[in-house]
């Protein structure tokens, strides 16, 4: 066996060793590296979000210099700037496209569905995102507001000269925006695949084959936008739990086919609007956590791991949470209290994190290692746990991160 | 008046707007009827602290008090009102530079202004030296500066060294909010204070002003 192959299985094991909550032997540590290798490199995020070779060798450089116990494949997150610029994409704004060169990507907030279409959207999902989600978000494809409704073609007389519409200028526009955008993601694709072989040739297992959200953050985040979703709580809560209901088997199929098609059986799923500040109790039970629970529970019946980021504080979330098989789930907090969670965890779910992104960015050495210290003495003596920072480490400063790599391989033995 | 603080309180946002219009019919003073909204708005944020009310409930009060607004504007006459009603302090707001989230910072924007602050809210994506401007133009007791990402760091700090060239560093406190500030973030933007939510930020503006 190679060494390479021989580091795999032991990487892989001292990760699933920490899921199953056992003791591993040592913690595994892994961290969500964002843009962090470019800047580790001193090139900016422009250069390599446009220069799959770029990220490629950054990517391998880092990877290799850090020796982390999972990879990360950067291309389908990362590299995706032509794919999106060919779609004139609304919701991100990147490095060139109304950002400077050397930031990471950011989420534009977009009401994008209408309070008043929830009914169109429950009627005929596919229908509304055709005609009405993607002209609003991908605006190169504007002009297929205009389509026909696809279920009215429907036999030989009976709507199929709506054809017709395929013909007129702007569809033509449209049409080759579909295209290039199609190339410039079989060329993602390509350095995707590339990406991971070498990932497995380096000896890294691929941290997830999948992504998928609950579907109150599907629908807050990209259909109704923050605001809309929060008043649609109050306004129409029987639409929102409709659509989330819609929205489920969605989130479920599209993460497993995912999973299954690159073999990697874990799943990234983020929090993003049911933390403690962000929603009641009363909000949590009745509009996020029963779908989340769900979601979670079909993914583990398909043998595949949820790795849930769980954002910014979600002490009040962590008895729901535990409600799952034990030694499934990855819960990786960012600012929740580590301590109560692992006291709340500790026969059930594996935690993960929460080295926080201020200590790492301006922080010093010696500080992040205490931290880490103090993480490991009170959540990793009995296995069931992860070394990772609380968010993606985009701006840490490299010294830091090296800190925390060092000393968690160093004293989590 | 008390069944309207009750109403938008209790997120009864439809009977809020009908007992809006129905007092606006009866000749009340609309200043009164913005008051019933600010003392509304005090028991959510109130609510907010305890831990009873989140962010729906501050969005959506937020709104109710837009709709008022709206509703309001066409009897307030010669402009005097609830602009001309004495302001409690000056607020300059933006969120910094390379960051462009905004949720945060208009409900700081809103919690501001209905608690007497004269609030001058610059956007999203704001470089440093439009604060240092804006400073000397708009002569703020309070700079509020708003960023949800670690890079937002550097660009806070650009402001307070900024506020430092121009001399008035020691005339004007500076707060900071965003889901990644914390004290080690506020110590090295050499800000006055942090918080991660908007009512906390607003009491802190307040016990400033008192002070």
């Amino acid at each position: 066996m190679s060494n390479a192959q021989q580091l795999l299985l032991e990487r892989e094991r001292r990760f699933n060793d920490a899921v199953a909550l056992k003791k591993p032997d040592r913690v595994p540590i892994a961290t969500m590296w964002d843009f962090f290798p470019a800047r580790w490199k001193g090139i900016s995020v422009k250069a390599v979000m446009y220069d799959p070779q770029l990220m490629f060798d950054s990517w391998v450089e880092c990877l290799d210099h850090f020796q982390p116990d999972m990879g990360e494949n950067p291309f389908a997150l990362r590299g995706l700037a032509r794919v999106i610029e060919a779609l004139d994409f609304q919701h991100l704004k990147w490095a060139g496209h109304g950002l400077g060169d050397n930031m990471s990507y950011q989420f534009v907030e977009l009401e994008v569905m209408k309070a008043d279409e929830y009914d169109h959207f429950l009627f005929d999902t596919t229908d509304f995102m055709i005609r009405r989600y993607w002209p609003r978000v991908y605006k190169a494809l504007a002009p297929l507001e205009n389509l026909p409704p696809l279920n009215q073609v429907i036999s030989y007389f009976w709507g199929l000269y709506s054809g017709v519409f395929l013909l007129s200028p702007e569809m033509e526009a449209a049409r080759n925006a579909m295209i290039e955008a199609a190339k410039a993601s079989a060329e993602v694709l390509k350095w995707a695949g590339a990406f991971a072989k070498k990932l497995i040739d380096m000896g890294f297992p691929i941290p997830s084959g999948g992504y998928s959200q609950v579907p109150f953050d599907t629908l807050g985040d990209v259909f109704r936008g923050t605001k809309g979703i929060m008043m649609d709580m109050y306004r129409r809560p029987d639409k929102v739990m409709a659509a989330c209901e819609k929205l489920l088997p969605i989130m479920i199929d599209s993460a497993v086919a995912s999973a299954k098609r690159t073999g990697v059986p874990r799943v990234f799923i983020p929090l993003h609007k049911g933390l403690d500040n962000f929603m009641s109790p009363d909000q949590f039970h009745k509009f996020y956590w029963p779908h989340m629970k769900e979601l979670l529970e079909a993914l583990i019946r398909e043998g595949i791991t949820p790795w849930v980021l769980a954002e910014g504080i979600c002490n009040n979330r962590l008895e729901a949470f535990r409600d799952v098989p034990p030694g499934k789930v990855i819960y990786h907090f960012e600012a929740t209290d580590m301590v109560l969670a692992k006291d709340m965890m500790k026969d059930r779910c594996c935690i993960r994190g929460n080295v926080p992104m201020s200590l790492l960015t301006v922080g010093t050495p010696e500080e992040v290692r205490a931290y880490c210290k103090k993480l490991i003495d009170t959540c990793a003596v009995d296995g069931g746990f992860i070394m990772d920072a609380s968010a993606p480490l985009s701006d840490a400063k490299p010294e830091n991160v090296q800190a925390m790599y060092d000393f968690t391989k160093d004293y989590g033995v | 008046m008390q069944e309207l603080v009750n109403a938008v309180a209790e997120m009864m946002e439809e009977q809020a707007a009908a007992l809006t219009k129905k007092y606006l019919a009866e000749g009340v003073a609309p200043l009164e009827i913005l008051n019933a909204y600010k003392e509304a708005l005090a028991i959510v944020g109130k609510r907010f602290e305890e831990g009873s009310y989140f962010v729906p409930e501050l969005i959506l009060a937020g709104e109710m008090m837009k709709h008022a607004a709206e509703l309001i504007k066409p009897h307030m006459g010669d402009g005097k009102g609830a602009s001309g009603a004495k302001k409690v302090g000056k607020f300059l707001l933006g969120t910094v530079e390379g960051d462009i989230h905004d949720i945060g910072k208009d409900m700081v924007h809103m919690l501001m202004e209905i608690n007497g602050f004269e609030v001058r809210d610059l956007g999203v994506d704001v470089p440093a030296k439009r604060f240092c401007d804006e400073y000397r133009d708009f002569q703020p007791d309070i700079v509020g500066l708003s960023g949800l990402l670690t890079l937002s760091y550097d660009s806070m700090k650009a402001v307070v060294d900024g506020l430092k060239e121009i001399g008035v560093r020691d005339k004007v406190k500076v707060i900071i909010g965003g889901g990644q500030v914390d004290e080690r973030a506020c110590k090295y933007v050499e800000a006055d204070a942090w918080v991660t939510d908007a009512v906390a930020g607003l009491k802190c503006a307040l016990q400033w002003i008192e002070h």
